[in-house]
């Protein structure tokens, strides 16, 4: 694997060092010339074994992101993250208005058949309620991102943990713990999410949290009990037994960050479909009750399905929101996972 | 007394609902200190299995070891198993045949080799590294400083294997199990590797078992040969003798399968007939018998006898390759 980013920086001393050595020889006294190019010589080779030094190895994950920039559906996906992220973080800079603030000029125009469309200072125009529906947009983000992410990370803790003990012992305890997870798996995500929020006593916007990280627990638990159980059996397991290592260190340090890349990619793909979920539980009014609180599926759900026929762009702003940011995880996934699987490895 | 001495040691793979196999067949060995043995026979002989059971590293389901590997004194197969972790790495360091998959693939190489060191030698990281420097250096690792920041796959397989002696080697063990370490590499490196291994085993004194089917392997290293047929030990010689007289029609036609400088040119390569699958049960007889050119109506009935032989081996066999017709 020949390294095209070394290949210039290699040619073009080359090329300056032959055209001075020619200078010199012309104009200079022979001697010196010749002492010179000795010199230069020395000097290059000194650069050039700097080079070959310099390039040293390649981490896994600094070669997988290599491979990474080069996919163009990951590049999108990414792009997409990336602008999400970014708006999330300054919703409050970039939003023109207070989200919960109640305009006279968008209210006064309020009636049952009529919001108030786009204007020059209200560009999306107003929400049901008289408010700045850009810069509800623009906060629901925030919320979108702090759900989907914190939703993926208990999940994937947990997943983890139980995947871990799972396929490091092995035995009646992976078997107890795989039988729980396909009681879990057994049944369609949104219907048990649902069933996890109704049972809370009020539902918070941390309900819903909770109800979309235990949904994804078996997924992760799954995914990592497998590759765990597949790591136990390699060879560089068994050579680290042959030293002795303790059993701790085996399954830590030997197993588990071999069994991790699976997971960490399953993880970026599940951030989107935790979106999707925290939406769909918003949207069927299970989410946060507080209405002051801006969030796309509720958006969509409430707001946009009562008023469809006066204003659908209520409806299809969240809507489409949403489907960008999913697709956008959904392809930085995948990308992922083509650069980090050994098997597509060119 | 023996370094090492393995008695009557059998493995028997028993599954639920299948006949149980025996892979390992009372196979008996020692190991002297400072001394090179090996254990030489084709596939599925039982070479790696009397290894890993030997270490301790055959799964705790579905097989049955018994007899005894005596170690300095301690029957290792009834060790705790926690003691027996204390001694592998320190006491028995073994080196497999893949290099490449037997190093942890997300983890510095350096830090591999200190990990061993900080186990069983109590350094902390910092000396460890110094040290796993040092013993990269030792084996012939050029640049070590650099090497041990890389990963596994950034190096060259003779380097790999390289990195796998030098961790089998940290904690200076008595005894150095290599299973088929020349394996996985191309000829030119294979003889580096020998090489290294000799010149590590002169001066350390460690001694050394060798797991090969490579006779070119066994004549350069070995002080005595085990040959195994089926799990059992066929034939045990010391190095010269078995490849001047091989008695059994096994070892002799192992040794003429070889490919010779001399030979004329054109003539074709001496094989063995059949296949290891074409053996009989050792209670029925002899395993090799359906395929050996000697074979005599004793061979069908029960096992023959482990004999000594007048040249201070042991042989197996009712019909011995007489030593007239050894190997021209």
């Amino acid at each position: 694997m020949s390294d095209p980013i070394t290949r210039p920086t290699v040619g073009t001393p080359r090329e300056s060092v032959d055209s001075s050595a020619v200078e010199e020889k012309r104009e200079g006294t022979l001697p010196r010339g010749i002492d010179r190019l000795g010199e230069r010589k020395r000097a290059r080779l000194e650069q050039l074994a700097q080079a070959t030094a310099d390039k040293g190895g390649v981490s896994l994950l600094r070669d997988a992101f290599r491979r990474l920039r080069r996919n163009p559906t990951a590049i999108v996906g990414a792009s997409i993250v990336a602008l999400f992220v970014l708006v999330a973080i300054f919703a409050p800079l970039l939003a023109p208005h207070d989200p919960a603030q109640r305009f006279d000029e968008l209210t006064k125009n309020l009636t049952v058949d009529s919001i108030p469309g786009a204007s020059s200072e209200f560009p999306f125009g107003s929400d049901p309620l008289g408010r700045d529906f850009l810069s509800r947009m623009i906060h629901g983000s925030r919320q979108t991102l702090f759900v989907g992410v914190l939703a993926t990370l208990i999940g994937l803790a947990l997943g983890v943990l139980i995947g871990a003990i799972a396929g490091a012992f092995g035995g009646w305890v992976d078997n107890i713990l795989m039988r729980v997870t396909d009681v879990m798996l057994a049944l369609p995500a949104l219907l048990l999410a649902i069933s996890l929020v109704a049972m809370a006593s009020r539902s918070s916007q941390w309900t819903v949290i909770l109800a979309v990280a235990i949904v994804n627990v078996p997924i992760f638990a799954r995914l990592l009990r497998g590759s765990m159980l597949a790591q136990r059996e390699s060879d560089h397991v068994l050579a680290a037994r042959a030293l002795g290592v303790k059993q701790g260190s085996i399954v830590l340090r030997h197993m588990l960050p071999n069994a991790m890349t699976a997971v960490i990619v399953q993880a970026t793909l599940t951030l989107s479909t935790a979106i999707l979920e925290a939406a769909s539980l918003s949207f069927l009014g299970l989410g946060d009750p507080d209405i002051n609180r801006a969030e796309w599926g509720l958006m969509l759900g409430v707001d946009g399905q009562r008023y469809f026929e006066v204003r659908p762009e209520l409806a299809y702003y969240p809507a489409i929101a949403i489907i960008v940011v999913a697709l956008g995880f959904t392809l930085l996934g995948e990308g992922m996972r083509e650069a980090i699987d050994p098997k597509s490895r060119r | 007394m023996s370094l090492l001495d393995v008695r009557d040691l059998s493995v028997v793979f028993q599954r639920r609902g299948e006949r149980p196999f025996t892979a390992v067949d009372k196979v008996s060995f020692s190991v002297e200190p400072g001394q090179t043995v090996g254990l030489v026979g084709e596939s599925g002989c039982g070479k790696s299995v009397t290894s890993l059971a030997i270490m301790g590293l055959l799964p705790r389901r579905g097989n049955k070891v018994t007899g005894e590997v005596n170690f300095d004194g301690a029957d290792l197969l009834k060790l705790r198993p926690d003691d027996m972790r204390d001694r592998r790495g320190r006491d028995i360091g073994m080196i497999f045949q893949d290099p490449l998959s037997s190093l942890n693939p997300v983890v510095p190489i350096g830090v591999q080799v200190a990990e061993v060191l900080e186990r069983h030698r109590g350094m902390d990281r910092k000396v460890a590294m110094k040290e796993a420097r040092e013993l990269l250096d030792a084996v012939g690792i050029p640049d070590p400083m650099r090497r041990l920041k890389e990963y596994p796959h950034q190096i060259s397989g003779g380097m790999r294997q390289r990195a796998l002696i030098a961790i089998a080697l940290a904690c200076k063990p008595r005894l150095l199990i290599a299973d088929e370490p020349t394996t996985a590499l191309d000829v030119t490196i294979q003889a580096q590797i020998l090489t290294l291994l000799k010149q590590l085993v002169d001066e350390t004194g460690t001694a050394l078992i060798m797991i090969t089917h490579d006779l070119g392997v066994v004549a350069g290293l070995c002080d005595t040969v085990n040959v195994l047929y089926g799990g059992k030990v066929v034939e045990r010689a010391e190095r010269h003798e078995l490849f001047a007289r091989p008695r059994h029609p096994y070892t002799h036609g192992l040794l003429n399968s070889v490919p010779r400088l001399d030979s004329p040119r054109g003539e074709r390569l001496h094989a063995i007939r059949g296949s290891v699958a074409d053996n009989i049960p050792w209670v029925e007889g002899c395993a090799f018998a359906p395929r050996c050119d000697n074979v005599v109506d004793a061979c069908l009935e029960g096992t023959p006898p482990l004999e000594p032989t007048a040249t201070g081996g042991d042989l197996r066999c009712n019909n011995p390759v007489s030593e007239e017709v050894a190997v021209p």
